[in-house]
């Protein structure tokens, strides 16, 4: 943590000091300002991981003690069901988002992003989706109840009326991941500052221009497949029921074609942040830097062509098993990769450990263990015994809680004195951040054990022996759920101005256009292009 | 550089092939299927008898009969399984009743255990190829003539034909 600003370049917009910003509520709504919709989009995930965060409180109350305490195994699967996809839409990737539209033209030295407008248009979709998406809990029938992954016939034969709210709202959550994409790549193919060459791109910028891919390619296969659903549960078409000729395996194929890409899109962007955090606070460069982006692309690449290791046991022949088996296995190869350059940048650097450092840290770990239970479900006859068991929650908790909401939460606290122009307070965040380790794995390590002993997923009761562990885990949740409340008051603080004013350059290590600003970020920037060098 | 407008033109284009492709996805998978007979979907128009009878081995044909829960009609095979030399033509029927006061349309879907072999099933004639109406308490015999072609691999000792009738509306005409 330096005071040195004599990294500020000549670049910097001289109209800083009269940088007039509209008020009142108008502001937000007609915004085109990046730094705004992506504040914008940060708060709005927040939001939502407290939302994800109640209905999981609900889960785990109900599994505290077996048998059935509090709620009908109906109103439990509308519990697993929004819980995991307002956690995937609502928390993980607008975060994402929110951090791109911040981050991206300031790393790149671009005045804004490229499509303002639509930039406005792709944020203020998502509330109105989620509404619709929230709303369902209060109609009759309740919420859709067939998993975040509604496979056929449990979404069209089984389910209530609710599933067209749901539809309509994956379909408006697409429109805006898409669009959000799109922005993301014309910005980066056409804003990059003079002399910002493609192999000079921070790594957060190359992750998120191969996420902006994925998503462009697969959210409209989502978009197609959700379709299918409404079509064959309204309008008598029969993509998924037998009766009429259709496969209801075919909808696991179309899901998990989307399903697959859909997490490298929610761990990527992550990628790109810790490869940001990890040199700064080793004080060295980032080991590997053109590895890190063809690992990164080949893991993109990869992601399309594994989707099936999540079906082994409908019954596939086993030529497609093991094809399955080894692409996932070779993912393995990119993501090693990564983690090696990671260590080997640490490798003699004069580290210090400051909150984001100790969340990048924790990140490398736990993601680690997340990739070897995920290399463990790829064994095909071990996932005939793994498959639909907590060990199957307890790998996809590992990766995106430990991976991507880590991940997120270390960029925060990483930017957040370059957009609220003060520190946080280091021993919150480090209240914070043991409160979180530690928590965190009460939650999701014994649900590699009670998994390994059959325990199933998505089920309200389960057997006595699973008691004390399941007793454990929740312990954990509320811990988990109450340790982020600790989060919310670092960035309150941060938001109203509390704590010691930040340099421009923030971190002694740090490297990059973005640390070449004030502290905070003017409301403009770059308005005349950096020249890079 | 490529102006905003003509990469925003080919994301959009990305995007309408990618939804399409969704799509497309479900005749190539009937297409893909068909090829490796994997789903165990078995041919859906009649097979001629076979010219040669493998004498030298037996295999089983097991039968399972079940109805979609929207379905009232009874429906059960007369055997559970048979014995029988690949080529060799056999005959099994599967009687239903309508127990209801009205006269209803069923349908049976087939499909055969393990996939791979499926194609190796050959139908000469079977009740499945058309609907069939019934009249109210009306009980009937469907059969399904059949053999196993006598290409079948050796590995595959044991085959299931399983039927799953359906109560066929208007809305799940068949595609």
């Amino acid at each position: 943590m330096s005071t040195d600003t004599s990294h500020a370049v000549d670049a910097i917009d001289h109209h800083d000091d009269h940088d007039h910003k509209p008020k009142g509520i108008t502001r937000w709504l007609y915004t085109t300002n990046h730094k705004d919709i992506g504040t914008l989009y940060l708060l709005f995930s927040l939001l939502m991981l407290f939302v994800g965060g109640i209905l999981a409180m609900g889960i785990r109350a109900e599994l505290f003690q077996p048998g059935l305490q509090y709620m009908d195994p109906h109103f439990f699967n509308q519990l697993t069901t929004v819980h995991g996809l307002v956690m995937v839409f609502g928390a993980v990737m607008p975060a994402f988002v929110g951090l791109a539209n911040w981050m991206i033209p300031l790393m790149i030295g671009a005045p804004d992003m490229a499509l303002p407008r639509m930039n406005n248009w792709s944020f203020w979709i998502l509330p109105f989706s989620f509404f619709i998406l929230l709303s369902t809990f209060f109609m009759e029938g309740g919420a859709p109840a067939a998993g975040w992954t509604f496979y056929a016939p449990l979404s069209t034969t089984y389910s209530t009326d609710s599933t067209a709210f749901f539809v309509f709202s994956v379909h408006l959550l697409g429109i805006s991941s898409i669009m959000g994409a799109m922005n993301v790549i014309v910005t980066i193919f056409n804003l990059r500052a003079p002399g910002m060459t493609w192999m000079k791109l921070p790594l957060f910028v190359w992750t998120w221009l191969i996420t902006a891919f994925l998503l462009i390619a697969v959210m409209p296969v989502l978009a197609g497949v959700v379709t299918m659903v409404l079509t064959d549960k309204y309008f008598g078409t029969s993509f998924f029921d037998a009766a009429g000729g259709g496969d209801p395996v075919l909808f696991q194929h179309i899901f998990w074609f989307f399903g697959h890409p859909e997490v490298y899109i929610m761990i990527l962007p992550a990628f790109g942040i810790v490869s940001a955090i990890i040199p700064t606070f080793a004080r060295k460069p980032l080991f590997g830097y053109e590895s890190m982006v063809i690992a990164t692309a080949s893991i993109a690449f990869l992601s399309f062509i594994v989707w099936a290791h999540h079906m082994f046991t409908t019954g596939m022949p086993v030529a497609a098993e093991l094809f399955f088996m080894y692409t996932t296995m070779l993912i393995a190869v990119p993501t090693g990769v990564k983690v090696f350059n990671w260590v080997a940048t640490m490798w003699r650097g004069s580290m210090t450990f400051e909150v984001p450092m100790m969340f990048a840290l924790a990140f490398i770990v736990l993601f680690t263990i997340g990739g070897l239970s995920g290399l463990m479900l790829a064994i095909i006859p071990a996932d005939f015994q793994y498959h639909d068991t907590y060990f199957v929650v307890a790998h996809f908790h590992y990766v995106l809680v430990t991976g991507a909401v880590f991940g997120i939460i270390s960029g925060v606290y990483y930017w957040i004195p370059k957009w609220t122009g003060v520190m946080y307070s280091e021993r919150i965040g480090q209240f914070h951040f043991w409160c979180s380790l530690i928590s965190v794995n009460m939650l999701f390590f014994p649900m590699h054990f009670v998994g390994l002993a059959g325990m199933p997923r998505r089920i309200p009761d389960y057997a006595l022996q699973f008691a004390d562990m399941n007793a454990f885990i929740s312990i954990g949740g509320l811990l988990f759920g109450l340790s982020q409340l600790i989060f919310v008051w670092m960035v309150v603080r941060c938001m109203r101005g509390k704590g010691v004013k930040a340099s421009a350059q923030v971190w002694e290590g740090a490297q990059g256009l973005e640390w070449e600003i004030p502290s905070p970020a003017p409301y403009h920037t770059f308005q005349t292009p950096p020249l890079v060098k | 550089m490529v102006s905003h407008k003509v990469i925003m033109r080919n994301l959009v284009l990305i995007c309408l092939g990618m939804f399409a492709f969704g799509f497309a996805l479900v005749p190539l998978y009937d297409v893909f299927c068909e090829i490796t007979g994997i789903n165990g979907k078995t041919a859906t128009t009649a097979a001629v008898a076979s010219k040669r009878v493998d004498e030298s081995r037996t295999v089983t044909v097991e039968f399972l009969a079940n109805r979609d829960p929207a379905m009232p009609w009874d429906f059960a095979p007369e055997m559970q399984q048979i014995k029988l030399h690949p080529g060799q033509v056999t005959v099994m029927n599967f009687y239903v009743e309508n127990h209801t006061n009205e006269a209803m349309i069923g349908r049976a879907v087939p499909s055969v255990s393990p996939g791979e072999a499926a194609r190796y099933f050959k139908k000469i004639e079977c009740f499945c190829f058309v609907e069939q109406p019934l009249d109210a308490h009306e009980r009937k015999a469907m059969p399904v003539q059949f053999y196993v072609d006598p290409e079948l691999p050796s590995r595959f000792t044991t085959i299931t034909l399983s039927y799953r009738l359906y109560k066929n509306t208007p809305q799940t005409a068949s595609r």
